[in-house]
């Protein structure tokens, strides 16, 4: 198809899609993407070379391999969390909110995206800090250190892997909705219609494997150009080519008060009522406390050159949310555009909403371009994920519980075996289940990270806390959460784990579920605190001392002070984590 | 403790923290005070009022956070030059290199 064709030609022959969902490939779209997606994937095998000395070379240490040679300054660090924080499928799911229930369950992301920024700044620059000094990669590291707990290391560290995993899982989702709109997913046969997914995932596997953190870190840099150009034209473009914002907020105000046949309420609304103000707010605030408990996040942040770099980045970062922002109103140009997002089984699926408006309202080409780029941002956020995983699993599970003395180039090595299993593991899991498992399981890891927020947080600032009562108000807190969010049923189709919005405790005030569980922990751990030093239990470990939250790049790590004046006192300084 | 504590920063002065702290709560709070925003007037170019000013402080939040960066960044420069030539004279003991000269710079 010609680039020259007229849009609006274009329009006309863009929406063929069948009735039953099935629908022609689009071969120009096709070939642009394929022809980016190996331009990436010859950059994510080039990143092992990217800023690695010769004799760094194999990347044989988990500061080399997992965190980039944590030397990341402010440029590429805000491409690597750009990439990281706002992953394809956000740019797939907040739209797709947008256009299915109005503002309460898509444009919080903007004030959560918003309030995010000043939280980064107050905490991350002392994590950065302490694990700078000493040597950190995980959080469960950190948490280990601080509190010598054993236990309490553990479960950070499995909260933080298992929250990360469908996480993982939804990225395909989002490269599968543009394998889908592009008339790949059709194929009766279903191993033919998943083969470009596997492919995909293969190929991303194999460059994290030999690139480490350095691959997304290179690769975020195409992806975002590519984002920043679809979504400028798009929201230029777009709002006056289907009348105006006036013309498109009152085609969403009517389909989305227009009652629900399954359940007489209206969809949502274009603008909350006092009934959903709580709900909005707390699913703003919670999500922006969980996002940096979540371990790639901290990668990102444990990556970058110097204390003050996650803090200019702080201030840089919110021009993604403005593009968010803007992208959440593209839901509503969707409805007045009429898109017609149909899956290949035929049904209205909300997540294709975004590609099939681009497909529809662009030339081939450009559209490839958009496409491309979502497929991208989920490869880039997909890789960092499994690197914060395996880090996690090698530092916290493997070395701390089985293999105390691995060394270095030993942990890099089972870092690389295991972040193939993760991804495995999250392709096995989008190909086997249906989407909204994954969806309901990244709903309920959202609520679990928060639990460890208590721990990880409050450890930045003082040791009061006994690491026993914070150890059961994280379970309290996991326990209280699940089962709410179990509760929580679906009117329409009567399922389970229907949303993240419940009354707060002794209340009937709708919250996100992850702020009440945080508040039951924070009350759990406050008062057993108080109640274990009342009766005296002694928990003194701490390998940190207040200097080394102040560390910057150019104070002495830790290791090199050991290593040239040996620890005076080897029982209390190599001490094993104890219990 | 068995090695040698090496300090990083002096001690802080409260003023600077208290400032930057108003910036950053505000950053926080005032987001998400939902009742101020939760109307459809005035629009702007058809945008309505919920919309708008909601994505107007995105660059707000970034003003402040300057401010508080600034500030921040003035008083941890004093704290680190406060210490410098005790951390110095601590590594020299230990014999511990390191480029303790250039400590605290930010870019």
């Amino acid at each position: 198809m010609s680039a020259s064709m007229s849009l609006a030609t274009q329009v006309a022959l863009e929406s063929t899609v069948g009735k039953d969902g099935s629908r022609p490939v689009n071969w120009v779209a096709l070939i642009v993407v394929i022809v980016l997606f190996v331009i990436v994937a010859v950059l994510g095998f080039l990143a092992s070379r990217w800023r690695t000395a010769p004799a760094d070379r194999g990347l044989k240490s988990l500061d080399e391999w997992g965190l980039g040679g944590r030397g990341f300054g402010s440029w590429v660090t805000w491409f690597l969390l750009g990439g990281d924080l706002y992953t394809a499928y956000t740019f797939v799911a907040v739209p797709a909110a947008m256009w299915a229930s109005g503002a309460v369950s898509g444009f919080f992301a903007v004030p959560y995206t918003v309030v995010l920024y000043p939280i980064v700044f107050l905490l991350m620059s002392r994590l950065w800090s302490v694990s700078h000094r000493h040597g950190y990669v995980t959080p469960a590291d950190f948490v280990g250190g601080r509190y010598k707990s054993k236990s309490l290391s553990t479960a950070v560290a499995v909260t933080g892997i298992i929250a990360t995993m469908p996480y993982i899982a939804l990225q395909l989702v989002g490269i599968k909705a543009v394998l889908t709109v592009l008339g790949l997913g059709s194929n009766s046969n279903p191993f033919m219609a998943d083969l470009p997914l596997i492919i995909a995932f293969i190929v991303l596997a194999a460059y994290t494997y030999t690139g480490g953190l350095r691959a997304p870190a290179l690769i975020a840099i195409v992806k975002d150009i590519l984002i920043y150009i679809a979504i400028i034209v798009a929201i230029i473009y777009l709002p006056a080519h289907f009348g105006g914002w006036d013309t498109i907020f009152g085609a969403a105000d009517k389909k989305l008060s227009a009652p629900n046949p399954a359940t007489g309420a209206p969809f949502g609304a274009v603008i909350p009522g006092a009934g959903s103000f709580n709900a909005y707010w707390t699913l703003a605030l919670g999500s922006a406390m969980a996002l940096f408990m979540y371990p790639h996040s901290v990668t990102g942040v444990l990556a970058s050159k110097s204390r003050n770099t996650i803090r200019r980045n702080a201030m840089v970062l919110p021009l993604y949310s403005l593009m968010l922002g803007f992208l959440a109103l593209l839901g509503y140009v969707a409805i007045k555009a009429g898109t017609n997002p149909i899956d290949t089984n035929g049904a209205v699926n909300a997540q294709l909403v975004i590609p099939q408006l681009f497909l529809d309202s662009f030339p081939a080409w450009f559209s490839g371009i958009a496409l491309a780029a979502i497929a991208i941002g989920a490869l880039v956020p997909a890789a960092i994920m499994s690197i914060a995983a395996s880090n996690l699993f090698t530092r916290n599970i493997y070395r701390d519980l089985f293999k105390s003395k691995a060394t270095p180039e030993h942990e890099a090595k089972v870092s690389k075996l295991v972040s193939l299993v993760v991804k495995l593991g999250a392709l096995a899991f989008v190909l086997g289940m249906d989407a909204s498992s994954a969806i309901n399981l990244q709903l309920l890891g959202g609520i679990w990270i928060l639990q460890t927020f208590p721990a990880i947080v409050a450890g930045l600032y003082t040791r009061w806390f006994n690491k026993w009562a914070l150890f059961v108000g994280w379970a309290v807190g996991i326990a209280y959460g699940t089962i709410s969010a179990y509760n929580v049923v679906n009117p329409a189709t009567h399922a389970h784990f229907g949303g993240s919005i419940s009354a707060f405790p002794f209340t009937d005030i709708p919250v996100y579920i992850g702020v009440s569980a945080f508040a039951i922990n924070a009350v759990v751990s406050v008062v057993l605190t108080l109640i274990l030093r009342a009766v005296k239990v002694k928990d003194s470990g701490d390998a940190t001392r207040p200097s080394d939250f102040g560390a910057d790049v150019d104070d002495p790590k830790v290791i090199a002070i050991e290593k040239e004046q040996p620890p005076l006192d080897p029982e209390v300084d190599a001490a094993p984590l104890v219990d | 403790m068995s090695s040698p504590d090496i300090p990083t920063r002096g001690p802080a002065r409260p003023g600077p923290y208290a400032l930057a702290g108003v910036f950053i709560a505000a950053a926080i709070i005032v987001p998400l005070i939902v009742p101020i925003y939760a109307a459809y007037d005035p629009t702007i170019g058809g945008l309505p009022f919920f919309y708008w000013y909601q994505l107007m402080w995105v660059p707000i939040d970034s003003i402040l956070l300057l401010f508080a960066y600034l500030i921040m960044r003035r008083e941890d420069r004093r704290r680190r030059e406060a210490v410098r030539e005790e951390k110095e004279r601590i590594m020299r003991e230990a014999g511990i290199s390191g480029s303790a000269t250039e400590a605290g710079e930010g870019e």
